[in-house]
């Protein structure tokens, strides 16, 4: 009997540095199993965001590029215009995308730029320490928001799928969760067929992931798990929000 | 093909494509606008790429992304504009990928006005953005040195694959001259298989490719800054252009002046010398690296008496002349940054001064 299951090509066999309990090798996996199984590992560029995921390059096995905070989008369209027939991702957190780089991705998306967007929300900064984070949840506490995110100063978490969804131009935006093996099952559909309508040339594709980040959240990682199901996911709704196709999945 | 009557800024644009780079990414500002609108028209007939970016922020890093994949391309701002772009302009110093960016610089601080000026020469020169990088820049002093200088800066910029500026003033991108475009500058873009971003399926081996400029571990990040060092360290042995004016005779005044200046300023010298006055002047094409050794050797002429730094800003590139002359001659400057081109009698008049 032949292997029936193993490690992505796509993935190198680089130790992590990833914390405990972090969701980010979890999607990291879904992406490399996409870029195997659409047989595009030839052509693709990722872009590496600035935060945990930065280092992103050393887990995956294809060409990649690194990007200031924020400016993935923009580096990615750069790339994309000038070779189309390049298989195109950003990777990027909450900080960096929904901070930092919210006008670029905006415009991105609202360009119709024909690449992917891989969003991971874990409502925190994570490599500079745990600050708070425009998806930081309402009295959340982080370094920068000691006594809990007071929406009257800072105002309500911004929902990224939702906000770009706004946008005339076509794509394809869905929020999706890593934090049980059920909804690990469905992020993986997403992100497939964000890179599937990438490739097919149609829309820009952004897929929003909710994740977890127990070190910044001062949580086991159990307790994490339970935390964004009980606060985060009754706010980031889950379910496609935007897509070129009708849209068949029902929200949970 | 023959000489033809263009604009600056267009002749930039024409310029680019007959160098052989197809992408443009911009964003508008005065006085430099005229680029973009001419290629947006200009690019898709010569099967090139335009953008507009949102900011020039982002057009920093589509130029980045587009030329870290392996293709030529550049964008041109003004001022503030560049002030925006210096990040990107480290990030692409540090992740080693060629770039040509062109200002054409108005006067400042802040928004400081729409006309020429010369005012972001130690920005220019002395880095831009962050961190340990220098840039190739590049200064001229007419619409065809502009449109020679841009063609050559593609070639430079993937020998260093190191960012390269062509740095001029407001009325070359705004003034009309006569212009060719010489064929012998056009070039074919170097093989980048080896480090650009381009696909593994475009090589050979397994290999991938990464551009980066995060190196968390000292002893490699300071080996890094040693290898960009090493490059800088030899644009100034093969790089550096500059322009004398009478500096093979006898002179008693020695002039420093680039890009539209200098222009003002050989006037101002010819009259000087029909009035026996004589002056001479080291026009710098390249401000970075800066021709030390040809102001030091000018001005180390035993006639020479003194030496001015005559440019469109408050004093910045008298710094890199009294730097060059090492205390050997009296330094001075002489300049204007309003957005007024001092008039070759104004000229005179200092240089009067210095000699009373």
């Amino acid at each position: 009997m032949g292997k029936i299951f193993c490690k992505p090509v796509s993935l190198s066999d680089q130790a992590t540095h990833y914390c405990p309990g972090c969701t980010h090798g979890v999607i990291h996996r879904l992406v490399a199993e996409v870029i195997d199984e659409l047989g595009v590992r030839g052509r693709t560029v990722g872009i590496a965001p600035v935060g945990c995921a930065v280092l992103a390059y050393n887990y995956f096995t294809f060409d990649f590029q690194e990007a200031a905070h924020g400016r993935a989008p923009a580096m990615a369209t750069g790339i994309k215009r000038v070779r189309p027939d390049l298989i195109v991702f950003t990777y990027q957190g909450d900080g960096d995308l929904a901070s930092i780089g919210m006008s670029e991705i905006i415009h991105a998306a609202n360009r119709g730029e024909k690449f992917t967007t891989v969003f991971v929300n874990n409502a925190v900064y994570g490599m500079t320490g745990g600050q708070m984070a425009p998806t930081t949840m309402p009295n959340q506490r982080t370094t920068t928001s000691p006594f809990g995110r007071n929406v009257e100063e800072v105002g309500m978490p911004i929902k990224v799928a939702e906000l770009i969804s706004a946008l005339e131009t076509p794509a394809f935006i869905s929020r999706q969760s890593v934090i049980k093996p059920k909804y690990v099952v469905r992020a993986k559909k997403a992100i497939k067929r964000a890179f599937q309508y990438q490739i097919e040339k149609r829309c820009f594709s952004l897929v929003e992931v909710v994740s977890t980040c127990p070190t910044n959240w001062g949580m086991t990682p159990v307790e994490a798990v339970q935390w964004a199901e009980d606060v985060m996911h009754p706010y980031y709704q889950l379910g496609d929000k935007k897509s070129p196709d009708p849209i068949k999945d029902k929200e949970d | 093909m023959g000489k033809i009557l263009m604009k600056g800024n267009e002749a930039i644009g024409e310029a680019a494509i007959r160098a052989g780079c197809l992408n443009y990414f911009a964003y508008p500002i005065t006085p430099q606008s005229e680029v973009a609108e001419y290629l947006a028209r200009r690019m898709p007939e010569a099967g090139g790429v335009f953008l507009q970016g949102e900011s020039e922020v982002a057009v920093s890093y589509m130029i980045f992304g587009a030329s870290g994949c392996g293709e030529r391309a550049f964008t041109t701002s003004s001022s503030p504009g560049i002030s925006l772009m210096a990040e990107g302009m480290s990030y692409i110093a540090g992740g080693e990928c060629p770039a040509v960016f062109v200002n054409i610089m108005r006067g400042g601080p802040g928004l400081g006005g729409i006309l020429p000026s010369q005012a972001d020469y130690l920005q220019a020169t002395k880095g831009a953005g962050h961190g340990d990088y220098r840039m190739l820049v590049l200064a001229p002093a007419s619409v065809q040195e502009a449109v020679e200088m841009v063609m050559t800066a593609f070639p430079l910029a993937e020998k260093y694959r190191n960012p390269v500026m062509i740095l001029g003033d407001g009325l070359i991108g705004q003034m009309m001259e006569p212009v060719e475009f010489p064929d012998h500058l056009k070039t074919e873009p170097s093989n980048k298989d080896d480090w650009a971003t381009n696909g593994m399926d475009t090589r050979k081996s397994d290999r991938r490719n990464l551009v980066k400029s995060l190196y968390l571990d000292p002893e490699l990040l300071n080996s890094h800054n040693l290898k960009l060092k090493a490059k800088y360290d030899r644009m100034k042995r093969e790089e550096i252009r500059y322009e004398t004016y009478h500096t093979e005779s006898d002179y008693r005044v020695l002039i420093v002046s680039y890009g539209t200046m200098s222009r003002v300023c050989r006037t101002a010298i010819d009259e000087l010398r029909s009035q026996r006055l004589d002056v001479a002047m080291v026009r710098p094409k390249t401000v970075f690296p800066f021709p030390e050794q040809a102001v030091l050797v000018a001005s180390e002429k035993e006639s020479c008496e003194q030496v001015i730094s005559i440019e469109m800003s408050m004093g910045q590139m008298v710094e890199d002349v009294e730097r060059s002359v090492r205390g050997k001659r009296q330094v001075h400057w002489f300049g204007k940054c309003g957005g007024e081109v001092p008039t070759p009698e104004e000229v005179i008049d200092a240089i009067k001064a210095l000699v009373k």
